[in-house]
Parts: structure tokens; sequence; C-alpha cells
């Protein structure tokens, strides 16, 4: 696990977003738009609010690894914060560190074969450092 | 018109026929989609990091092979490379300092001067052809089809790059209606089809696919479009899934846009990719009477 100290954290979203967490107000709309919020463990809002709190934990969240940067938050934040960019840093973080979420080995010949390669790239992008 | 076209990875592949649809349809409409030279992948999704130039450098690259052909233009069908490579354009367009980083480091390439624009042939259709003259050169009307267009992500957001309104968009219900047929809205036609978890976790995918098909399937679609082959292997593909997971669920037909499009334009390249998809639209298409037996 990472050590990282709240203000490191911030620092480290903030610079790889380029969005300012501290514009969040606790609306929701983000999660109430996300439309994979009820397989998360945190809500979008609520990775806002971890981060907000200095609260490192948010890194071992299985939400960053659920959001597919769809950018349905994006679109309707009030305050502009563009949340897509708030997740992908904090997969960022992980897998500069080398904590990939996919190995392309592990998929059957026959998935291989059958998933569209946009579907491989796109997950390869989003999920190996 | 001849307009610069990148057809990109899947519609060189899987979504052949999407590539074949596209082309002869707007053909019909006297447009000639020439493909782009020496094109690269574009990406596939956007990077969001502020500091990931070099995932910029292949949609760029695309843009500069835009330049070397003398146009200021280049359409594409499929919504991720149209997203993709529409964001970074705009993106070293508002940043001018990374643009020069970008050119410094594809040193074997001209520089990339900007201006480039990307174009969804969707684009093209409402806003140079108009959908009148779609309309017009229908052949065979696609009378009480119930159509339900899909359009994802990528097509509509973020605002800026998106080619309509991002919570209420209606182009693509437009075409439908020029085409003859009648669209369906669901509330569910933006939402997310679970991209690439497709190649993780694809119960995700199946629970979404689910969800957007069985709403569509609620409000009468017979059949839905979409204009992402990402999106068409979720939720044509993985109906296999959904129908193993979820009772009583009905398969429903999905088709690329412009497979529609050249079905009432009465082209044969409509029937040539139709087998294709994973649930077989033929029973349906014959049904209403759109197909030759």
């Amino acid at each position: 696990m990472i050590e990282f100290s709240g203000k490191e954290l911030q620092q480290a979203v903030e610079e790889l977003s380029g969005q300012k967490v501290f514009a969040c107000y606790h609306c929701g709309k983000c999660t109430a738009g996300c439309p994979f919020a009820s397989e998360m463990d945190l809500t979008p809002r609520q990775v806002l609010e971890y981060i907000m709190d200095g609260r490192a934990e948010v890194l071992d969240s299985q939400t960053i690894w659920l959001c597919a940067a769809c950018f349905t938050c994006t679109v309707r934040c009030p305050n502009g914060i563009d949340i897509a960019k708030v997740m992908e840093a904090l997969r960022q973080i992980l897998l500069r560190r080398g904590s990939d979420k996919f190995d392309l080995s592990e998929l059957s010949e026959q998935e291989r074969g059958e998933l569209p390669q946009i579907a491989l790239v796109a997950g390869a992008r989003k999920l190996i450092g | 018109m001849r307009i610069l076209y990148y057809p990109g990875c899947s519609l060189k592949t899987q979504a052949a026929g999407f590539d074949r649809s596209a082309r002869a349809a707007m053909a019909a409409l006297g447009v000639e989609l020439v493909e782009l030279e020496r094109w690269n992948c574009c990406g596939t999704i956007s990077s969001l990091t502020t500091d990931d130039l070099m995932r910029q450098l292949a949609p760029i690259r695309n843009l500069i092979r835009v330049q070397e052909a003398g146009e200021e233009r280049l359409t594409t069908a499929c919504a991720m490379c149209y997203n993709t490579l529409k964001r970074a354009g705009l993106r070293v367009q508002e940043h001018p300092e990374e643009l020069a980083k970008i050119n410094a480091f594809l040193d074997e390439e001209p520089d990339y001067r900007g201006g480039v624009r990307v174009l969804h042939l969707l684009e093209l259709l409402r806003d140079e052809l108009g959908f009148e003259a779609v309309a017009k050169r229908v052949a065979r009307p696609l009378l009480g089809l119930k159509v339900a267009p899909y359009y994802g992500c990528l097509l509509l957001r973020p605002r800026g790059v998106g080619l309509d309104d991002p919570e209420n968009p209606s182009i693509l219900e437009e075409l439908v209606r020029a085409l003859g047929a009648e669209p369906v809205d669901s509330p569910l036609k933006t939402q997310c089809c679970g991209s690439y978890h497709t190649a993780t976790h694809k119960e995700v995918v199946a629970k979404r696919a689910h969800k957007i098909l069985s709403d569509a399937a609620i409000r009468g679609a017979e059949i839905v479009i979409s204009s992402c082959p990402l999106c068409s292997f979720n939720l044509d593909n993985r109906q296999r899934l959904v129908q193993e997971t979820y009772d009583g669920f009905a398969p429903l037909p999905v088709l690329y846009f412009t497979e529609l499009m050249a079905l009432a334009f009465g082209l044969e390249e409509a029937s040539s990719s139709l087998e294709q998809h994973y649930i077989d639209p033929r029973p349906l298409l014959l049904e209403h009477q759109l197909l030759r037996t």
C-alpha cells in the first residue's frame, strides 16, 4: 500500500487531474447519475469527500476501477469539477506504482478472439500502468 | 462531395459491416468517403491526466495525415474514434505549449498546425446534407419499424466534444424519422453500456445491457441502433450472458445506424452484414417486409 499523507494525496490528485476537488459542495448529482453507483463501495461523492478529508484509503476503493469514464458526472457537476479526471488521477496514482488491474494473458483464446480490439486497448489504457 | 474518412480498427475487422454500410449509404447521398492514408490507431480512449502527452501522439499523428492531404476535415463513424480524435485536437488547440512539445517529439513528422475539424458522419448528415435530403433518398421507407436509438457516452460527452445535447440528444431520432421508421425514446439511451469492463467484468456489462435493452423493449422498441463497435458488442454479443443471467429476457437486435440507412436506401450492402450480428435481425426485418427473401 502507498503511504500518503492527506495533503500529499490532495496535491497529487489536483495536479494529475487539473481539478479543484475543494469546489465540491456534496450535492450528490455525480452519484445520482452514475450508472455504476450501485456496485460501488464508495459513491463518487464519497470519493471526493475522502480526498477532501485527506483519507488515503480512498485508493483502496473499488469505485475508481468501476468508473468507466462515461462523463455523466462530469457534465452534471454544478461546480464544474471533471470527476472523471479525478477518478483517472486516483487510478494513475496506483497504476504508476505498478498495481495493474488487467492481465491480458488471463483471457481465454476465445475471449481474445471475440472481444473487440477497442475493448482490449481501452481496458489496457485504463487498467494497466 | 469527397471527404476524408477515418475508419479505425474495428470497422476494418469486427464491425466491417459498419464500414461497408457507411460507405454505401454516404455514396448514395453523393458523398465519397476517402480513406485517410497511413492512418494509425486513434488512441482508442482519451487519457485524462494533465501529463499524458505521450497518449495524445496517436490521435495527433492522424490529424497530421489530414493536414498532409491538404484537407481540414476528417470524418469518422465510430463514436470512440470520433471522441478521441476530436478531444486530442481540441486539447492541443487550447494548450499551444502542449502542441509545441508534441511537435518537438514527433520530429520525423511535419508540425501539426492545428485546425483540423473532426466530424462524425451524423454531423455531416444533420449539418451539411440535412435529414430532408436523407428522407428524399429513401427507397424503402422503414414504415412501422420501432427503433430505439442508443447514444452511449462518447457521441455526447463531455460537453464541447459531443455532437448533441448531452442530456437530451435527438440526432439519431431525426435520422430514424427520416428513414420512415418510428423512434422509441428511452431515458437510458445516454447511459454507459459498461465499455471496456466487457474485458474484465462482463457480468457488470450484462447488467447494464439488460437494463438498457429491457427499458427500450418495454417502450416498444423492436431494434436498437448504435454508432459504436464497443457499445454494439456489449449490447448485442453480451445478450448471450444476459439471457443466461436474467429469466424472461427477450433478445433485441442491435444494428449500426448506417445499416439502417442502407436498408432504407435499398442498397445491397444492407443485407450483407446483417448475419454478422449476434442477435439475427433478419427475421424481424422479413416480418416488416424490409428484406428481400
